[in-house]
């Protein structure tokens, strides 16, 4: 299992070489870096030397990928492409353009990003797997039905409108916690339960129509029609049996987007004025941060590559038929 | 079974502890804050720089505003706006000199003068916040001016640093500051502006950049600068290049506070910067708040400088301002409040609602909720709506000192030039596109319809019948009212044009609108545009693209008609009749003349009329400036935004003014007032929990039923 974790590990150096090629051509494409200075400076006013000032300071006087003026490697070293690409592989963010820390802001940002997105996985999970077992227990019956169809109607709706509509609700209405807003420790309470109680809500329907899926497939095998002869109670049948061979897909996906947790939500983080990686990456984008858009990409594309690792090791664990090999 | 429960009990008694208290359970703020004078607002957008040399923005107005304090003000009361000592003891009078360094009159032709000569008096009791890079140990010396790595493993933030310091304020901090304008890495936007006024401004800005090439240290304090000098402790000079009677309105912007050397001494050490501790983020000024918690992730917060050197309220407004109870306050000290608290909002609609149940003290109206707050009376006054009224509170409107206009190109082929067909031509425009019709619909009436460049309240503009523009506007009832679009179609005639058809060839007449947004959002404004055309027959094409390539072609001079605007830096006519000024076209000289308009009479007289002072003189060529204006419409004028802010019962003294940014000193707040009225308009409602609660309950029984029935029934 270790050569094919070594082996899956080279594969993600390519992969992110790659990512970052596009995400540099990408951006590069959009903002030059003279119209990345005049974001950064202002409309008014501004010379031309203030801007080459600007772009001296960063290193964006230089070629975009090669340098015709030097010789040898340095061609390809003292380029913008390289000087910003390297250090990523050894998790050294730099600074923003607008002179900030990176590496500083993810650590700071990343705690209000989790804060949210794991008691809402958690929450939803057990909640989910309630309702989906529920419905699949019912199935056939006016239960599995309206079950169904309330998930249905829940998934056609809007992510935005269970924000605003639970805003409205819960906070304007109802007033019974703050509409938006982060505190820490014991604080930052009741500043979750919204955003919390919303992302759970909004992914009851697509999350229990898969669970139910996976119970309903689970219910029709033979060891389950075996249990029910040995006169084997349903609610033994369902919580042990079918519920321990129903979370292997489960938990093989929910491990793939466990380390993305710590990316935030960018659309729950944005209304909840919630500090996180979601906003931060956002803001990024509104004021043309190559830096910073650069490093929350690469950071992305490492967690999703871990995470699909550890999906392929949760394999293993849990189901003893799946062996990893180089 | 009761070990697993109990973390959910802890959790429940912890969210609904807060519900035992006095404070509402939807209080964003800490329950301490309750009864306390203490402002709150917010802030939509992290500000990017705090530094006053590099900061440009409204955002960060904001908070350095009430921080630093530059030599003069505006008088919060008086309008027209007044300048008046802030950390100066008076407004300077520039002396002036000619070539031989004879000294000139005052009112000395722009083209005699060789050197303007600003001497600036400050005050003798002021001094700065605490501030570690001020802190001095037993002997004197600096504690925190010669770190190492070793030192800073315990610190994350300025408030880590264990002993603070304070000094007086002398004129060679704002000698000091003005060096800063061209120091390298700091990148201020007025660099180069400035460098066309001040004295050596410029070579000093090469000198810094040559000194690390030398390898020499870059210590402001002993580098040679001729621009500006200290006089004595308390007096300094500031040397200009020319005659520019409006260096006095840059003298009350951030760029000319003063800036300690040893806060630069103390941020630019090793170790700082990747803790993100910096200049840029940790001000430090001698205003009556300092920023005590700079996260603007989720607040920022200011807090009552304890060195202030005191300030009184002004005792003089204007008519009417003590009915309005303006003048309660005057001559008591300021500031008035403890804290101003300001909350990260990203969206609008969470910041009205937190305004509606009274967490924030003022606000702006969004145009979803402008009918909810906002009725207009038969007059067509606006007023507030009953819902409003009912809560106590107030509004207040004021013309902001701007203008958004539709922009022609110049040097287009078709639009531009000084032909009279193209006049004609920009002239039929102008009265086709009726923004009285464009307020109503898509800024709900905030704005009033632009009759030349200059905005009202700003000296120069002409108000009433004198001050209408009479190519697009007669005088009727007593009001501007807009020609009727058959005098247009006659322009477009005589321009050669029937029906949007050149006469001679029959070719439509297609014109191309270059704008920065073709969203969906956007698409009912243009529809709009495209509709003030086609009433004069004209085929108007989108042109939608990013900023960045809009502001290329601008720079290019590629665009056709365009739209833009501007914000006033000072309240002088100049200021706004810059922007048409051959001198600073865009596509010769990179300029703010965006239509790269070029008139001989216009310059000359704008060249005469920034070096006067106000006065009748000025005002008559100001008046034939904008006539010329009117006549060859390089702009379709637009219109000025109004300001339109909502404020508590409980806060005091709202009256706006748009060109002052330190105005948080001169608020009140009542704060028993306050919390009463959020407990009042917070209280929990619980029924809709319980009923919900009796529903699922409901709903299992049958499912209970139904399984235990299933339990029971035989096999088939």
């Amino acid at each position: 299992m270790i050569a094919y974790i070594i082996r899956r590990i080279l594969y993600a150096i390519p992969i992110l070489i790659g990512v970052n090629v596009i995400t540099f051509f990408l951006f590069f494409v959009v903002n030059s870096p003279d119209d990345m200075a005049r974001l950064h400076l202002g409309d008014r006013y501004v010379t031309q030397q203030a801007i080459d000032n600007w772009k001296a300071q960063r290193g964006y006087d230089r070629p975009l990928f090669w340098n015709s003026e030097q010789r040898g490697l340095e061609q390809f070293r003292d380029t913008i492409f390289f000087d910003n690409s390297v250090k990523l592989f050894a998790f050294n963010f730099g600074q923003s353009d607008s002179g900030r820390d990176i590496g500083s802001d993810i650590r700071q940002r990343m705690w209000p990003s989790l804060a949210i997105a794991v008691p809402t996985l958690l929450v939803g999970l057990l909640i989910n797997i309630s309702f989906a077992l529920l419905v699949a227990f019912f199935r056939a019956t006016y239960i599995d039905v309206w079950g169904v169809v309330i998930c249905v109607v829940m998934m056609s709706i809007s992510g935005l409108f269970y924000i605003i509509g639970g805003q409205f609700l819960i906070s304007k209405l109802l007033h019974l916690v703050p509409i938006s807003g982060y505190d820490t420790g014991q604080e930052a309470i009741k500043f979750l339960i919204l955003p919390v109680l919303v992302g759970v809500i909004s992914g009851i329907g697509s999350g229990t129509r898969w669970y139910r899926t996976i119970f309903l497939e689970e219910i029709g095998k033979d060891y389950v029609r075996t249990a029910r002869a040995k006169g084997l109670n349903e609610r033994i049948i369902y919580y042990r049996h079918v519920l321990k061979n129903g979370l292997i897909p489960i938990l093989t996906g929910v491990v793939v987007i466990l380390p993305l947790l710590f990316m935030g939500s960018l659309i729950i983080e944005s209304f909840f004025s919630i500090p996180g990686l979601g906003s931060y990456t956002i803001d990024a984008i509104n004021r043309q941060d190559f830096a910073i858009v650069r490093s929350m990409v690469f950071l992305g594309s490492v967690l999703y590559i871990v995470g699909l690792l550890l999906t392929d090791i949760s394999y293993t664990l849990v189901d003893p038929r799946v062996r990893l090999e180089s | 079974m009761k070990t697993k429960a109990l973390p959910l009990i802890l959790l429940c008694v912890a969210v609904f502890a807060g519900g035992c208290s006095d404070s509402p359970w939807n209080n964003p703020y800490p329950d301490e804050h309750a009864g306390k004078r203490i402002y709150y607002d917010s802030f939509s957008e992290r500000p990017k720089h705090l530094d006053p040399v590099s900061s440009y923005s409204e955002d960060e107005a904001l908070f350095i505003g009430q921080i630093y304090e530059p030599p003069l003000q505006y008088h919060f009361l008086k309008r027209p706006y007044e300048l008046i000592p802030l950390s100066a003891t008076e407004v300077p009078e520039p002396e002036y000199y000619d070539e031989d360094g004879h000294r000139l009159h005052g009112d000395a032709a722009e083209e005699e003068v060789a050197r303007a000569v600003y001497t600036i008096h400050i005050r003798q009791d002021i001094r700065y916040q605490p501030h570690p890079a001020l802190a001095r140990d037993e002997s004197g010396a600096y504690r925190y001016h010669d770190l190492q790595s070793s030192d800073l493993k315990d610190i994350r933030s300025l408030k880590d640093f264990p002993h603070a310091g304070t000094r007086e304020l002398v004129a060679a901090d704002f000698v000091y500051q003005i060096k800063r304008l061209v120091k390298p890495g700091l990148h201020s936007p007025l660099a180069g502006f400035m460098s066309k006024y001040i004295v050596d401004l410029g070579g000093l800005g090469q000198r810094l950049r040559e000194q690390p090439e030398r390898g020499l240290p870059v210590d402001l304090r002993e580098i040679e600068f001729a621009g500006a000098e200290v006089v004595d402790r308390y007096t300094y000079r500031v040397h200009l290049k020319r005659k520019y009677p409006q260096f006095k309105y840059w003298l009350s912007m951030y760029f000319f506070s003063p800036v300690p050397w040893e806060a630069d001494v103390f941020y630019s050490q090793p170790g700082m910067k990747e803790r993100n501790i910096s200049l840029d983020w940790y001000p430090v000024g001698t205003g009556p708040f300092m920023l005590t918690e700079n996260n603007p992730n989720r607040h920022m917060i200011l807090e009552r400088n304890p060195n202030f050197h005191g300030e009184d309220y002004p005792v003089e407004g204007m008519p009417g301002d003590r009915e309005k109870g303006f003048l309660d306050d005057a001559g008591k000290s300021m500031p008035f409040i403890d804290m101003a608290y300001y909350s990260l909002e990203k969206e609008a609609i969470p910041e009205w609602n937190k305004f509606l149940q009274g967490y924030f003290d003022t606000s702006g109206i969004i145009s979803d909720s402008f009918d909810q707050a906002v009725q207009f009376t038969a007059a067509g006054e606006p007023e507030l709506t009953t819902e409003m009224q009912n809560k106590g509170i107030g509004l207040l409107t004021a013309v902001r000192p701007t203008i958004v206009y539709l922009g022609f190109n110049m040097l287009d082929d078709v639009v531009g030039g000084d032909s009279e067909r193209a006049r004609l031509l920009r002239r039929a425009l102008s009265i086709a596109i009726d923004y009285e019709e464009f307020l109503s619909i898509f800024a709900n009436g905030r704005g009033i319809a632009a009759q030349g460049p200059i905005p009202s309240g700003i000296y120069g503009a002409r108000e009433g019948r004198e001050g209408i523009n009479p190519y697009v506007y007669d005088w009727a009832d007593g009001k501007p009212r807009r020609k009727p679009i058959s005098e247009a179609r006659e322009l477009l005639h005589k321009a050669g044009y029937r029906d949007g058809r050149n006469i001679e060839t029959g070719e439509p007449l297609v014109l191309y609108l270059d704008v920065t947004s073709g969203g969906a959002g956007s698409k009912t404004l243009l529809n709009w545009y495209r509709k003030q055309f086609d009433k004069l027959g004209i085929q108007l094409v989108i042109r939608a693209t990013d900023y960045n390539r809009f502001r290329e072609k601008m720079r290019k001079g590629t665009a056709q008609i365009y739209t833009w605007g501007w914000n006033a830096d000072y309240p002088d006519p100049e200021n706004f009749l810059f922007l048409l000024y051959g001198e600073n076209g865009k596509v010769k000289h990179q300029g703010e003349n965006t239509s790269n308009y070029d008139n001989e009479r216009y310059d000359d007289l704008f060249v005469k009329m920034r070096a006067m002072d106000r006065g009748p003189d000025r005002q008559a060529i100001i008046d034939e400036m904008v006539e010329i204006l009117r006549r060859d419409a390089p702009w379709v004028w637009g219109y000025h935004p109004q300001a339109y802010s909502l404020y508590h019962q409980w806060y005091g003294n709202a009256k706006p003014n748009l060109m002052a940014r330190n105005t948080l000193k001169y608020k009140t707040i009542d704060p028993e007032l306050r919390q009463a009225k959020r407990l009042e308009w917070n209280q929990p409602v619980l029924w809709p929990l319980v009923l919900l609660g009796l529903i699922i309950v409901l709903s299992i029984i049958p499912a209970v039923i139904t399984y235990r029935h299933k339990q029971r029934a035989a096999v088939k």
